[in-house]
C-alpha cells in the first residue's frame, strides 16, 4: 500500500536559523506514528507544515506528500482542500482551536456543513444538526444536545478538547494529527483523552501523528516512534525496539529519564 | 535549549556590555541644544527681547536670524527664551502629573477591588475632561496667570492619564509570580513597588511621559493664546505663534520659526525617552 | 519532630465556595512531603495557606507550636526565614529587570539576615549548580532549568527549614526535569521540601509521605511507598491507573 504521508528531507528554516533539518519518515494508511522531542526538536512546526501552516517567517524545502498531494510549493485552494478530508489537527491548548463566542455546537456544525457541501451531499440545517449531535456522542462528551448549546469557556478543559477532537472527526480525515493533545489536562482526563482518541483512530481505521514530549503517553498511543532532536531524527522504529533498546545515545538519555520516573511508581499493577 | 545547568547557551563574553541607542544620542542631542540655548538666556541674550532693535516684521537676517516681530523685536532672542520656558513647562508638568499620577496609578492597583473600581471609574472622569478645559479651570480657580500656575494647571489636568497607564501597567506586574516569590521572600509592599514595580513599568511609562511633555508644552502655549499662561514678557513659544497669527501671510517666518523650534523639542524629548528605555532594557544587552 | 502542624484547616471564599475542607497534616524536619492533587483539588490554596500568603477561614496552622498569623508582623519575619517557595513558571518568577545577584539576595535584604550577603548569593549558586559569574547576569540569558535553579538558589539563600516546590518542573523538558530532581534530592540534605504536584512519578522520587487531595479533602495519606502499592482510596486508584506507563523493560 502506497503511503498517505511521505515527508522527504523536510527542512525548515528561517533567514537566521535552520529549525528542522533532513527530516524524512512516512505514514501508512491506518499507521500510528508518535514524534517524540523535546522544546527546540521542530515536532510542532513539522506538524503545521503538514498542512501548509508555517508561519511566512519561514521556508520550508524538500518534500511533504499527503494523500498524493505535494503540500510543499501548494497554492491555498489546493492547501485548504486538503486540510481535513486528508489531515485534520487537534492541538494542546483547546481554548485557542474553539471561537470563545460561538457555542460549540455550531462551531461543530460549520465543520460539518463545509464536508457535506465539500462532498456534494444537502447540508439542511437538520442534517447537519443530527450530525453534530452524532459527533458530540461519538466524543463521549454527556447530554450533547445541552452541550451543543454551550460556550467553551463554560466547558472543562476535558470537555473543550473532546469538542476539538469532533471537529477534526467531522471531516472524516485520513490522518489526524494531535499535536501534544493532553499536555494542558489533568492526569485522569489525559487517560480519558488518550483511550478516547485510541478508540476513535481504531474505529474509523484513521492514521495518527501523535507528538508529543511525554514518552509513557506516546508509547501507550502509538505503533512506531521517531524521536526528534533539535530539528533533526535520532532515531525511529517500532515503539518497543526503541524504549527497549534506543540506539542513540540521546534517545537513551530520554528514555533513562523516563524509566526513573516510572520506576518510581512501582510495579505495573 | 533546555540543558545542563553549567553551560551558559548564549551568547558569552560581551554579552553584559550595552550599546547606546542611536535614538539616546539624537534625542540628547537635541534636547540638550534646546535647554543650552534656554539656560544662555538666564545670563545672556542676543538683543534685549523688549526692546525694539529693528524694522516691524523683518525676515531673516545677519543681525536678526528670525527676523523681527511686529514690534521690530528680535525674534531670535524670543524663540531662545521661549525654549526655557517650554522645557521649564514641560518638565514642571510632567513632573508634578508624574508624582500624582504615579501615586494614585500604584495606589489604585494595590487597592481592594471595590476601591480600585472608585479609582478606574474616577480616572476615566477626569480624562473625559479636556485637559485645557481642567487646566483653565485652575488657572481661573487660583486667580492668577503666572508660569507657576499654567505648570501646575497642565501637570494636575495630565495626571489622570498617567495614573490611569499606571494603574494598568503595575497590575500587570502585580499578577506576575515574581512579586508572589518577593512577598515570600519577605519584601515588604513599600519594596516591592521600588524594586519590582517600578522598574517594570518605567519604560512604558517613560515614552508616555515624553509625550506629555509635547502636550504640556503645546497646553502651555494654548493657554497663553487665551491669555492664561505665562504672561509678558515671558516670550513662550505660543505666545509667538498667537502674536504671528495676524500676520502669518505677509511675514510666515514669525510662526514657522516658534514652530520648528516647538515640533524639535518634542521630536528630540520623544526621541531621548524612546532611547533610555531600550538603553535600559537588559533584554536588549549585547544584541548584535 | 512535627515543624508545621495544619489543624482543622478550611478556606472559602465569601461567595460561599469552599475550596478546603477541614483538612489536617503535618510536615516533618528532613522528611519530605508530596502533596497530589489535580486542578481543582484545592492544591493551590493549601499552599498559599501554608505560604502565609492567605488566611485559612477555619482553623489554624501551627510552626512550631506557634499560630502562623499573617497579620502578626514580628511572627511573619520569622516565619518567612524558615519557609521558602519556588514556582511553576520559571519565566514569571524572576523579575526580567533584576540581576540574578539581586534576585537571589533578596530574601537576605528583605529578611535582614545578618551574613555576608556576596559569599551567601555565590554559595546558593554553587549549590544549584550555576557558575558563579551568573550572578551578573540577567534572567532573559538563561534556559527554563537554569532559570528554575535560579529561583531554587533565591529559596535556599536563608537558609530555610522548608521548601514549598509548587509544580516545578511541569514546565520544564524531561532531561531537565531529571537534573532538576536529582538537584532537589541533593539538597533535600539540608531542607526539608514540601513537594506539591500532580505527578505521582515526581513525588514518589522526592517524598517519602504523601497526601493525595481530592475536591478540598485529603483522601489518602500516608508513606508513598504504601499509597503506591497498596492504595486505599478509590481516586487514589484512579490517578494511579490513569499515570501513563513505559512497557516494562525486558
Amino acid at each position: 500500500m502506497t503511503a498517505l504521508l511521505t515527508v522527504d528531507r523536510l527542512s525548515i528554516a528561517t533567514q537566521a536559523r535552520q529549525l528542522v533539518r533532513n527530516l524524512s519518515f512516512s505514514i501508512a494508511p491506518g499507521e500510528r506514528l508518535g514524534l517524540i522531542g523535546e522544546s527546540g526538536s521542530g515536532k510542532s512546526l513539522t506538524s503545521l507544515a503538514l498542512i501548509g501552516l508555517l508561519p511566512e517567517t519561514m521556508a520550508a524545502t524538500g518534500s511533504i506528500r499527503l494523500d498524493g498531494t505535494e503540500v510543499i510549493g501548494a497554492g491555498e485552494r489546493q492547501l485548504v482542500a486538503l486540510r481535513g478530508p486528508a489531515a485534520a489537527t487537534i492541538f494542546q491548548e483547546p481554548l485557542t482551536a474553539l471561537d470563545p463566542l460561538m457555542r460549540v455546537g455550531r462551531q461543530v456544525g460549520e465543520v460539518v456543513r463545509r464536508r457535506l457541501r465539500h462532498e456534494g451531499l444537502p447540508s439542511s440545517a437538520p442534517a447537519v444538526q443530527t450530525r453534530v449531535l452524532e459527533l458530540l456522542s461519538r466524543v463521549a462528551l454527556p447530554d450533547p444536545e445541552r452541550l451543543a448549546r454551550v460556550y467553551p469557556h463554560e466547558m472543562s478543559g476535558g470537555q473543550r478538547q473532546r469538542v476539538a477532537i469532533a471537529m477534526a472527526l467531522a471531516w472524516r480525515p485520513k490522518l489526524l494529527v494531535a499535536d501534544e493533545p493532553t499536555t494542558a489536562l489533568d492526569v485522569t482526563t489525559q487517560a480519558e483523552i488518550l483511550a478516547l482518541i485510541g478508540q476513535l483512530v481504531r474505529e474509523d481505521n484513521m492514521a495518527l501523528l501523535f507528538i508529543s514530549h511525554d514518552i509513557p503517553v506516546v508509547a501507550g498511543t502509538v505503533d512506531r516512534v521517531a524521536v526528534l532532536r533539535q530539528g533533526e531524527l535520532v532515531e525511529a522504529g517500532p515503539v518497543s525496539d526503541v524504549l527497549q533498546a534506543p540506539a542513540d545515545p540521546y534517545t537513551r538519555s530520554l528514555v533513562a529519564a523516563a524509566r526513573t520516573f516510572d520506576t518510581a511508581l512501582g510495579r505495573l499493577f | 535549549m533546555n540543558g545542563t545547568a553549567g553551560s551558559m547557551p548564549q551568547t558569552e563574553g560581551k554579552m553584559t556590555r550595552r550599546t547606546i541607542p542611536l535614538s539616546l544620542i539624537v534625542g540628547g542631542v537635541i534636547v540638550g541644544l534646546h535647554l543650552l540655548a534656554g539656560l544662555l538666556t538666564l545670563f545672556w541674550t542676543p538683543y534685549d527681547p523688549t526692546a525694539m532693535v529693528g524694522g516691524r516684521l523683518a525676515g531673516p537676517s545677519l543681525a536678526h536670524w528670525a527676523g523681527t516681530d511686529r514690534l521690530g523685536r528680535d525674534l531670535f532672542t524670543q524663540i531662545l527664551i521661549g525654549a526655557r520656558i517650554a522645557i521649564e513647562v514641560g518638565s514642571g508638568a510632567v513632573a508634578i502629573g508624574a508624582a500624582i499620577g504615579v501615586t494614585l496609578g500604584i495606589l489604585a492597583a494595590f487597592a481592594t477591588r471595590t476601591l480600585d473600581d472608585v479609582f478606574a471609574a474616577a480616572f476615566d472622569i477626569l480624562i473625559a475632561f479636556p485637559t485645557l478645559l481642567v487646566a483653565m479651570l485652575i488657572v481661573a480657580a487660583s486667580q492668577t496667570a503666572s508660569l507657576f500656575t499654567a505648570v501646575l494647571a497642565i501637570g494636575i489636568a495630565g495626571s489622570a492619564i498617567i495614573a490611569r497607564l499606571t494603574r494598568i501597567l503595575a497590575k500587570r506586574v502585580l499578577s506576575m509570580d515574581y512579586i508572589v516569590a518577593a512577598r515570600v521572600a519577605g519584601s515588604s509592599w513599600p519594596s516591592i513597588v521600588v524594586v519590582h514595580v517600578l522598574p517594570n513599568i518605567w519604560p512604558t511609562l517613560i515614552v508616555n511621559l515624553a509625550l506629555q511633555f509635547g502636550l504640556a508644552a503645546m497646553a502651555e502655549s494654548s493657554l497663553s493664546y487665551l491669555g492664561l499662561g505665562a504672561p509678558p514678557p515671558n516670550a513662550s513659544w505660543g505666545r509667538l505663534l498667537q502674536e504671528a497669527q495676524g500676520t502669518v501671510y505677509t511675514a510666515p517666518f514669525g510662526a514657522i520659526a516658534p514652530g520648528i523650534a516647538l515640533v524639535t523639542l518634542v521630536i528630540g524629548v520623544n526621541l531621548l525617552a524612546d532611547g533610555l528605555r531600550a538603553f535600559a532594557d537588559p533584554t536588549r544587552r549585547g544584541r548584535r | 519532630m512535627s515543624f508545621i502542624t495544619v489543624e482543622n484547616v478550611s478556606f472559602a471564599y465569601r461567595s460561599g465556595r469552599t475550596i478546603l475542607d477541614s483538612l489536617n497534616l503535618t510536615i516533618e524536619k528532613g522528611r519530605n512531603l508530596g502533596i497530589v492533587g489535580e486542578s481543582g483539588s484545592g492544591k493551590t490554596t493549601l499552599l498559599r495557606l501554608l505560604l502565609g500568603l492567605a488566611q485559612p477561614s477555619a482553623g489554624r496552622i501551627l510552626l512550631d507550636g506557634q499560630i502562623l498569623d499573617t497579620r502578626n508582623r514580628a511572627f511573619m519575619g520569622g516565619f518567612r526565614k524558615r519557609v521558602q517557595a519556588v514556582f511553576q513558571d520559571p519565566y514569571s518568577s524572576l523579575d526580567p529587570r533584576q540581576s540574578v545577584f539581586n534576585i537571589v539576595a533578596e530574601p537576605l535584604r528583605a529578611l535582614k539576615v545578618q551574613t555576608d550577603i556576596e559569599s551567601a548569593v555565590s554559595e546558593a549558586l554553587a549549590a544549584v549548580g550555576l557558575p558563579a559569574d551568573a550572578a551578573r547576569r540577567y534572567p532573559h540569558e538563561f534556559s527554563g532549568g537554569q532559570r528554575q535553579r535560579i529561583a531554587i538558589a533565591r529559596a535556599i539563600v536563608a537558609r530555610p527549614d522548608l521548601v514549598l516546590a509548587d509544580e516545578i518542573v511541569s514546565a520544564l523538558d524531561l532531561s531537565t526535569r531529571i537534573l532538576i530532581v536529582d538537584l532537589l534530592k541533593t539538597l533535600s540534605t539540608s531542607a526539608t521540601f514540601a513537594v506539591v504536584s500532580h505527578d505521582i512519578a515526581l513525588v514518589a522520587l522526592l517524598c517519602p509521605d504523601i497526601i493525595i487531595l481530592e475536591k478540598g479533602r485529603i483522601v489518602e495519606s500516608g508513606p508513598t511507598e504504601r499509597v503506591l502499592k497498596d492504595p486505599a482510596h478509590p481516586y487514589t486508584r484512579r490517578l494511579l491507573a490513569s499515570t501513563p506507563r513505559l512497557p516494562p523493560p525486558v
